[in-house]
């Protein structure tokens, strides 16, 4: 029935003015504003729905396209469309909405409005930090935002340049031109740090922990779920398929910094005391495997291993990618739920957790193992083709990635020991009440994402390959 | 020989005629108005305003028209102008109303000098001789100082007075001489004719020539604003009253970049290759001094002046590259600018009280909290400043740095995204201020709000956005203005 519909357009600016409508509704009315908050987020997310359901898993091209001039001076046009890598993000972003307006219907009775204009950018993660972080949030929201425009505005020039020789700012006419390897090297640096901050990678990613700290529980999933993403994304669409030549010549770059957030974040995570951080620190390791798998495609192929191996190290890091949003989600979601509780996030502070609070232990436990990778879980699914593909690029390099299997176990499950298990630490964790139905209902559906997509991943893994196999045979072929 | 006379084409001047003899008018009925009646004055002066948009519209040619012997142009480019600096003024005068009761020099003066430095202003738009450049400027310039000293009991607004007044001789002095050289060397003051006469004579006087447009570009950077002629901007930004600051950080950009068209390419493009250098330097400057100096800065009004400043580096940024794409982009750029600058200037002036005047940074902490509706308004116009997509100072950057790239400076574009990154600070820091701050106990009564204002700035501060979503309009027409 909606085949005809703009669904595209209709997924993106329903959020929009959801957000300017709950805006007027506003300080005055928390309650409704939050219903209309969630109304339109579901609303959103079912809209969204039929891209997955009628999604045509036989063509790379472009699919729900719309096009419509926008400004004829610079030929920039209204041009949305989704293939297999984009589908699967979509979906993501638009679930977890759904999943922090429940999470945070008790925490948004203070300025909802703001809340939830906030949704569909930058600026707004910027005043979702600041207006209900902690004390040290100004700090965190100033260094993401500088850090983050920096990485935006060097991209911008590449594209103007790209524009200038294009004629067009479609990234498909971008995929298509001849740019020499010392314009794709400068290209690629400029994409490099956009993308890097935003992934973010060793060594920009300082502003992750700063900001996750800071921001509210909400804040934080949209942070671990939708705003890395956008860097992972980039890559994919930009930096591989624009500047190919430029990408296979420093691919060594991008996986020494891969290798760095794997090994090096693992063993800073180790150390945290607070469960926030440690669940940052744990996301820019996750991370590295995303944008490991993505840049080692081009020692797979000159191994003689062809484009078969090298999808599935795409394929890898895409389902990474999605598993990291269900997975570090959900872990941000249970620190969440603690510190309504307790109003603390430390781990010194906690101890027996289980013994007043069995179904959340039960829950929290579930999504650490995931989180350390365990089989059956989305959080295996990435890491084992990651280094299953990585292990016919060079054997190294599949060793120093396969330790995040001993690290994030330790890390994750020490934690889950110290918090969750042993006997009741003090009166405060003595007087813990177990989740509610509200809590149950975001954990439950988080935990089956995880174990859906851990035991049976081909529904994602399908409608993505024709696009990863069009990016492999593109990427091939160089520009130069 | 006798010359004969011959009646000039009026009607190319029909807005200026309309301005003068309404000015006058308002002149001469203010006189007769009881202070209360003072509404009035501004009433009529807005319908001036309104009613030379009219005459614009009406007498806009297809092409371009010249009388008055060709020192008078009535272009593409002198419509849109025009019209925004009506426009802009009007924003300017209903914005001052209630700063100006509050503070006691609610007189028409204000509005008949403002009406006069905006004729001076439409004058230098469609000026084709260096003569009536001269002469708008003037007019612009000596309303200008006027209205700075307009409040006789403040010492600032004195002190800033006196300091443009010398600065502001100084530099016309300097475009004066520039003037009298290429005079001197063409024999003709007409812009049309010294473009002609210059490329003959480069041969013959490469040194006077330099010489001359270097005094020329020294002047107009002057009236600019640029670095390192730029250090009139902040005290005068500071000193005058907040609601001459908003008039002269507006509008007159507008006059100033028309000014820097008729006399650079209309006049002097076959000096482009060395002009082009002269406004590189100073547009690299303009934008390092301007952003960085600004972060410094706790005062608002101040801040604003060196943000102006950077944004004048960007202009230059348009001009120098000398294309038809860079002038539309420039000219894009200083419209939009004006408009922006006139809702930081407006936020600015509602949020003065009897009493209070509002001009530090720190006046604006809490503003979320005591009139959410402001904040947002101001917020807006700080990520405009700051260049922040979807408003409409992202895309003004864009099509400018796109002009850059397109005569292959790269590395221009990429300095010049990097000082708008550190530029970026300091508009954050507004936000900041308003958003998380505690507001200070004075801020806690609440504004005096009128509909009119309120509405007004609403829209002015709204149509940002939706000039960011949608510039193709007004970026048709500045394309227009150079085809």
């Amino acid at each position: 029935m909606y085949a005809d519909w703009p669904l595209l357009s209709l997924a993106i600016w329903t959020p929009i003015l959801g957000g300017i409508l709950v805006l007027f509704a506003g300080d005055r009315e928390p309650s409704g504003a939050r219903k209309i908050a969630l109304v339109v987020s579901i609303v959103t997310f079912l809209l969204t729905l039929p891209l997955y359901t009628q999604f045509n898993t036989e063509t790379h091209l472009m699919q729900f396209v719309e096009r419509q001039p926008w400004i004829a001076a610079f030929n920039i046009e209204y041009y949305l469309g989704i293939d297999g890598i984009s589908m699967p993000l979509i979906l993501l972003t638009s679930f977890t909405t759904v999943i922090v307006i429940i999470s945070a219907w008790e925490v948004i009775q203070y300025r909802a409005s703001q809340y939830m204009a906030a949704f569909p950018m930058l600026i707004p993660m910027f005043l979702v930090i600041g207006v209900w972080g902690g004390a040290n949030r100004i700090y965190a929201t100033l260094k993401f935002f500088l850090y983050t425009f920096i990485g935006s505005v060097l991209m911008l020039v590449a594209l103007i340049y790209m524009y200038t020789q294009s004629g067009s700012f479609a990234i498909f006419d971008f995929h298509h031109l001849q740019l020499s390897l010392s314009e794709q090297v400068l290209i690629f640096l400029a994409f490099l740090v956009a993308f890097a901050v935003k992934v973010p990678m060793w060594p920009v990613h300082t502003w992750l922990p700063d900001a996750h700290v800071e921001a509210p529980t909400g804040g934080s999933v949209i942070l671990a779920a939708i705003m890395l993403k956008i860097g992972g994304y980039g890559f994919l669409r930009f930096s591989l398929p624009i500047t190919p030549d430029a990408s296979a010549e420093l691919d060594w770059l991008i996986i020494t910094m891969s290798l760095t957030a794997v090994v090096y974040i693992g063993f800073v995570a180790l150390v945290q005391r607070d469960m926030k951080k440690l669940i940052a620190y744990s996301s820019i390791a996750h991370m590295g495997f995303v944008t490991l798998g993505f840049f080692i495609v081009f020692r797979i192929v000159n191994s003689g291993y062809g484009e078969q191996g090298a999808a599935l190290a795409l394929e890898g890091g895409m389902v990474q990618m999605v598993s990291h949003g269900f997975i570090s989600g959900a872990l941000f979601l249970c620190v969440g739920v603690m510190y309504d509780r307790m109003h603390s996030r430390q781990i010194g502070d906690y101890g027996g957790v289980a013994n007043t609070m069995p179904v959340f232990a039960a829950f929290m436990v579930f999504f650490a193992m995931a989180n350390a990778g365990l089989p059956g879980t989305s959080g295996f699914v990435g890491e084992f083709m990651v280094i299953l593909a990585s292990f016919k690029a060079s054997f190294w390099i599949a060793f120093l990635a396969a330790l995040t299997l001993i690290l994030g176990a330790a890390y994750t499950l020490w934690m889950v020991k110290r918090v969750i298990y042993g006997e009741v630490a003090n009166d405060n964790v003595a007087a813990l009440t177990d989740i509610n139905k509200r809590e149950f209902l975001f954990l439950a559906i988080l935990a089956l994402a995880v174990l859906a997509l851990g035991l049976w991943p081909d529904p994602l893994v399908e409608v993505m390959h024709p696009t990863i196999d069009n990016l492999l045979n593109h990427i091939a072929n160089p520009k130069i | 020989m006798t010359a004969e006379f011959v009646q000039p084409d009026l009607m190319p001047a029909l807005p200026e005629m309309v301005m003068l003899a309404m000015t006058c008018l308002v002149l001469l009925v203010d006189l007769f108005l009881p202070q209360e009646k003072r509404g009035f004055t501004l009433l009529l002066s807005v319908a001036t305003l309104a009613l030379v948009i009219a005459a614009v519209i009406a007498v806009a040619p297809v092409g371009a028209v010249s009388s008055f012997g060709g020192s008078f142009v009535l272009d593409q480019l002198a419509v849109v102008l025009k019209i925004a600096t009506c426009a802009v003024t009007i924003l300017v005068f209903v914005y001052s109303r209630d700063y100006l009761a509050d503070n006691d020099i609610y007189k028409g003066e204000y509005y008949v000098l403002g009406l006069f430095a905006t004729l001076g202003m439409m004058v230098m738009i469609s000026a084709h001789s260096f003569l009536l450049v001269y002469l708008g400027l003037e007019l612009l310039s000596l309303s200008l100082y006027a209205m700075i000293a307009f409040n006789r009991n403040s010492l600032s607004a004195s002190e800033s007075a006196m300091k443009y007044f010398v600065l502001g001789a100084m530099a016309s002095g300097l475009l004066l001489y520039g003037i009298s050289i290429f005079y001197g060397i063409t024999g003709t003051l007409d812009l049309n004719q010294v473009g002609i006469s210059i490329s003959a004579q480069f041969a013959q006087h490469p040194v006077a020539l330099g010489f001359a447009l270097t005094f020329i570009v020294v002047g107009l950077s002057f009236k600019l604003g640029a670095v390192p002629f730029h250090m009139w901007l902040p005290d005068i930004y500071q000193g005058s009253p907040t609601s001459v600051t908003l008039f002269i950080g507006t509008a007159p950009k507008i006059a100033g970049f028309a000014m820097a068209i008729r006399l650079l390419v209309d006049g002097l493009g076959d000096l482009q290759v060395d002009w082009s250098q002269m406004l590189l330097a100073l547009a690299i400057a303009s934008m390092a001094i301007g952003n960085i100096i600004a972060i410094a800065q706790t005062n608002f009004k101040r801040m604003l002046a060196y943000s102006t400043i950077s944004h004048v580096g960007f202009i230059l940024l348009g001009i120098l590259s000398a294309t038809a794409n860079g002038y539309a982009s420039a000219m894009f750029y200083t419209i939009t600018y004006a408009i922006t600058a006139s809702v930081a200037f407006g936020v600015l002036l509602v949020l003065n009280r009897k009493g209070f005047e509002a001009e530090n940074i720190s006046d604006l902490s809490g503003l979320n909290d005591s009139n959410p509706w402001y904040a947002a308004l101001l917020a807006i116009a700080m990520f405009s400043m700051a260049g922040v997509p979807p408003t409409v100072g992202f895309y003004a950057k864009l099509s400018v740095l796109q002009a850059v790239v397109q005569i292959e400076m790269i590395w221009l574009a990429v300095a010049a995204v990097l000082f708008s990154v550190i530029g970026l600070f300091y508009y954050l820091r507004v936000i900041k201020v308003m958003y998380f701050d505690q507001p200070l106990p004075e801020q806690t009564t609440t504004i005096k709000e009128a509909l009119d204002v309120k509405l007004l700035l609403s829209a002015n501060s709204l149509s940002l956005i939706l000039l960011g979503m949608f510039p193709s309009t007004l970026m048709a027409y500045c394309i227009l203005s150079f085809s």
